[in-house]
């Protein structure tokens, strides 16, 4: 099948979709965008949380047709674009200046999931960071410099847009 | 590099140099040069590889964990539309056979099946659900054999064997002392351990390329390419000039990534198809595609003077290997030198055992044998404690090892020990307040909504252990770096090649500290990892800061010897050093540009270096100079515990550890941070649940690891007593956070509960009393 997206802002055409793809598979493999990860494919890991329509989603779960016409944002999505190959949204400059990444392979997930957080609720006390970042499984850092990195976070975007 | 000419074209995705403005030496804490890429989701893991023409491969495995194979019919699946190949083992060009120590395990099953989980053959198609289905209409005719499921009864005589050799994998013994010494005081406990996995959330994955000259490139996630490689030599037939491989961005590793996963089986594919062939587990397929944490059954018993001094300890320890031996035969060389903990034992006595069963096969966990070990030794130092009326921390100060004491091999501790002053720390840093149960949230259940405080009780528990640091036993472990100082672009830049994995750790950031350090240049260049250069060892072992950053010291140093004497020369100038890219007088002066001294032409050196040399032990007696370095941490753990329900929230995690120094101490923490958490979830969730050689819980539903909401704040004391025998006075870090914290927890609990809890992981139903 057909399915047309817009992904990051640019409308996305793949063709000869298989139907038991999901939306993970065809950013990945179909679309050149490998920045959602595949660590369980089930749901669990939140590696792969996508915004779908500005609801995050695991990408994983939503099978590629039910992304038709709808709108994607990706952890390639996040920064601003400016051009500039170093510009970082200020979620992502938190994480990589708290050292809350290590292997990085849950990193996109949590940005997103940060990143949703922070838009819903500018200010997090330490418990609502954890409740909401509950569905992102780390395996490296033990967790203590992602919270670090929401609170940078939250100060960098204290004032500014999100 | 000549080697490069030979491939035909890269993947997308393939590595490239890391490198950033940070401008860090030792000591700093710099930001990692791949970090921004990992943070835009522009870095690519191994599973992110790509090439235009590549084809999915995947693998059948065997539903049985121990069965006859009377037949494989492959010719339904080769059928398959879109399907290109179909291997089974009398495809294999070489020698069927792999293995970390022994190569007692093939490549793709050949006669028998030993585990559930073993890899029967291969298939590759156009799309990864073609290739899955083609797998399935493999038809394997079965003999099922009866199941070693059992450690024990395993080395009985009469048990079915899993390899003709028998069960017995290694027994390992130690004899120090008075052998029929008595003690007034006498505790003894037995403890088991459950199955651990690493679950590295990046699934093993990587993609074979077949190269022209009848060679492949293989891209893999891994943790030691060069071991990797003479494997799969072994199996292509092939020399190494001609399998060559590069570290692919890798998503954890823990020790799951020292075995082979896909890599042979992706090689064998590409080389039969002609096509790049891609292969990625899935999380299903993770739990069987590497070793676990070795289950480990304990007899531990300690003999004391009424005033808790120790005169004896015994222990028996029975390590569940699995199927293949792995890194058994080392598992069983920790669990046994290293297992009675960091204390003084005037006499000993341990029988350390690894044995094949039909399990899945176990081995390297980051703690590798100790994490198993400190459980019991824990555990029995608070019940040494109980019984003569002594405080926890007490009796760990009174026999903790202290710098020139000597271990239960005989090895004396050259460098600190400061067993007594780690437990000291953990116990007078602040304890968090009594909670309220005014918020849901820190409650046990949490918003479950399953208690507000009413059965909760809290409990503190402390634990301190030991590790050895780098590969041991007489092991020839080294580590190859080469560093080229050159001009680019009119500014000095250091590059620095070397095979060792950076698994996330962040030894590339200390690589480039090193170099900035050692050279006295800003740009540092981290060489993609590959084996165009000599071996790095592994990451493993909390080894890689001091051995390979033992040789990334020792070749900047022989860079910098050249360069110096080259400005020397010119300058008519001695006892010169290199600082902030100018050559300086020890005075400070500066005298040329390095710029000016390189000129044309760059300097490079290649070092192999290696730590100070380890002994085998005795066979009889287990006495010998083991290990070359040992690392030491305490936690001590504080949890709510639902008595009812069995609920444990942990409401603090604090620790204490010798680092040597720290080279970066943002990273260090990291480390800490980490490992703790890993140790925590053994003691109170994570198992893989095997019954008669069957895995019952092979996904993230089941298998539980701890989340953000399951972690605690830590209060974190680093020291840094400087090892004198190691580059920059360090000490290996990664493993030692992962050995104290589980039993601290375990500890914690038991306090809490006042049962005696001898299992971990410590589920509800073993807290509620609904099981022994």
């Amino acid at each position: 099948m057909r399915i047309t997206t817009t992904v990051n802002g640019d409308r996305q055409d793949v063709d000869d979709v298989w139907e038991g793809e999901s939306l993970l598979y065809v950013l990945r493999e179909r679309m050149g965008l490998p920045g959602s990860k595949n660590a369980c494919e089930q749901g669990e890991c939140g590696s792969c949380t996508v915004y779908l329509d500005g609801t995050p989603v695991c990408a994983c779960l939503v099978a590629a047709g039910q992304a038709q016409g709808r709108d994607v944002v990706t952890v390639e999505g996040l920064a601003p674009d400016t051009g500039q190959h170093d510009d970082l949204h200020p979620v992502q400059q938190a994480f990589l200046e708290c050292g809350a990444v290590q292997c990085g392979f849950c990193t996109p997930g949590l940005l997103v999931a940060s990143h949703d957080l922070l838009r819903r609720n500018p200010h997090p006390s330490d418990p609502e960071i954890r409740e909401a970042l509950a569905g992102n499984l780390c395996r490296c850092t033990g967790y203590e410099k992602i919270l670090d990195a929401v609170r940078v976070a939250a100060d960098k975007l204290d004032g500014a847009p999100a | 590099m000549s080697q490069m000419s030979t491939r035909t074209k890269q993947p997308v995705g393939a590595p490239t140099s890391a490198t950033n403005t940070e401008s860090g030496r030792i000591g700093d804490s710099p930001l990692r040069p791949d970090g921004t890429l990992k943070v835009t989701g522009e870095f690519a893991y191994a599973s992110d590889l790509w090439m235009d023409d590549m084809i999915w491969g995947v693998t059948l495995r065997s539903p049985h964990p121990h069965a006859r194979i009377r037949s494989i019919d492959i010719g339904p699946a080769l059928a398959t539309p879109g399907v290109y190949a179909v291997l089974t083992a009398d495809d294999i060009p070489g020698r069927n056979a792999v293995g970390l120590e022994f190569d007692d395990q093939p490549a793709l099953a050949t006669g028998v099946v030993r585990y559930q989980g073993e890899p029967v053959a291969l298939v590759a198609a156009d799309h990864p659900e073609i290739a899955r289905q083609a797998a399935k209409k493999v038809v394997v005719d079965y003999e099922l054999l009866p199941v070693v499921s059992d450690s024990r009864a395993a080395l009985e005589p009469d048990s079915p064997k899993v390899h003709d050799g028998g069960n017995l994998v290694r027994h390992l013994k130690i004899r120090k002392g008075d052998q029929s010494v008595k003690a007034p005081v006498v505790v003894s406990t037995d403890f088991e351990v459950g199955m651990q996995d690493q679950a590295f959330l990046g699934p093993e994955s990587g993609l074979a390329v077949p190269a022209e000259d009848g060679g492949v490139d293989l891209y893999v996630a891994t943790q030691w390419l060069h071991v990797d490689q003479k494997q799969i030599c072994n199996v292509l037939g092939l020399p190494p000039e001609k399998v060559r491989l590069t570290l692919a961005g890798v998503g954890g590793a823990f020790g799951g990534r020292e075995d082979l996963s896909m890599h042979v089986h992706a090689c064998l594919l590409a080389m039969h198809t002609g096509k790049p062939v891609k292969m990625v587990y899935n999380r299903e397929e993770s739990f069987f595609g590497h070793v676990h944490r070795h289950p480990a059954r304990m007899r531990f018993e300690y003999g004391a003077q009424p005033d808790g001094r120790l005169v004896y300890g015994k222990a028996e320890i029975i390590f569940d290997g699995g199927a293949y031996a792995s890194s058994t035969a080392a598992v069983v060389g920790n669990g046994g030198t290293l297992g009675m903990g960091p204390y003084v034992f005037p006499s000993v006595t341990v029988d350390c055992y690894g044995v094949y069963t039909n399990n899945p096969p176990c081995g390297a966990m980051r703690g590798f044998g100790c994490v198993q070990a400190a459980f019991a030794h824990e555990s029995l130092m608070d019940e040494l404690a109980d019984a003569v009326g002594a405080s926890r921390i007490g009796v760990r100060e009174l026999n903790g090892m202290t710098e020139g004491a000597e271990n239960i091999t005989g090895q004396v501790i050259d460098s600190a020990a400061p067993v007594a002053e780690l437990i000291r720390k953990v116990a007078e840093l602040p304890l968090p307040p009594a909670d309220t149960g005014s918020d849901l949230r820190s409650m046990p259940g949490g918003v479950a909504n399953t208690t507000h405080g009413e059965g909760v009780r809290r409990g503190v528990g402390y634990a301190v252990t030991y590790k050895n640091i780098g590969f041991s036993e007489g092991f020839d472990d080294y580590s190859t770096a080469r560093v080229r100082l050159e001009v680019v672009n009119h500014e000095p830049v250091a590059t620095v090649h070397t095979a060792a994995a950076e698994v996330g750790q962040g030894l590339i950031t200390i690589e480039q500290q090193i170099a900035r350090t050692e050279l006295g240049v800003q740009r540092v260049v981290v060489h993609p990892k590959d084996t165009s250069v000599g071996s790095g060892g592994s990451t493993s072992a909390s080894r890689q800061t001091y051995v390979t950053g033992g040789a990334v010291k020792a070749a900047c140093e022989a860079v910098r010897r050249t360069v110096l004497a080259r400005a020397a020369r010119t300058l008519g100038a001695e006892d010169l050093v290199l600082d902030g890219g100018k050559v300086v007088s020890r005075s400070g002066e500066v005298l040329a540009d390095l710029v000016d001294v390189l000129g044309e032409v760059p300097v490079e050196e290649t070092v192999e270096w290696r730590h100070r040399p380890t002994e085998a032990i005795d066979p009889e007696t287990g006495q010998g100079n083991a290990h070359v370095q040992y690392a030491f941490s305490a936690h001590r753990a504080v949890v709510d515990v639902d008595v009812e329900l069995g609920l444990v929230k942990v409401v603090a995690l604090d620790t204490a550890q010798d680092v040597g120094r720290a080279l970066n101490p943002a990273a260090v923490i990291g480390q800490i941070q980490g490992g703790s958490a890993q140790g925590m979830g053994l003691a109170l969730m994570e198992e893989i649940i095997v019954s008669d050689g069957h895995i019952r819980n092979p996904s993230f539903t089941d298998y539980l690891i701890p989340t953000i909401l399951d972690m605690p704040p830590m209060q974190i004391e680093v020291l840094e007593y400087a090892d004198p025998h190691a580059p920059y006075g360090v000490r290996g870090v990664g493993e030692p956070p992962t050995i104290s914290s589980g039993p601290a927890v375990a500890a914690a609990i038991r306090q809490a509960t006042g049962l005696p809890l001898r299992r971990v992981p410590i589920r509800p139903e073993h807290i509620a009393g609904l099981v022994e």
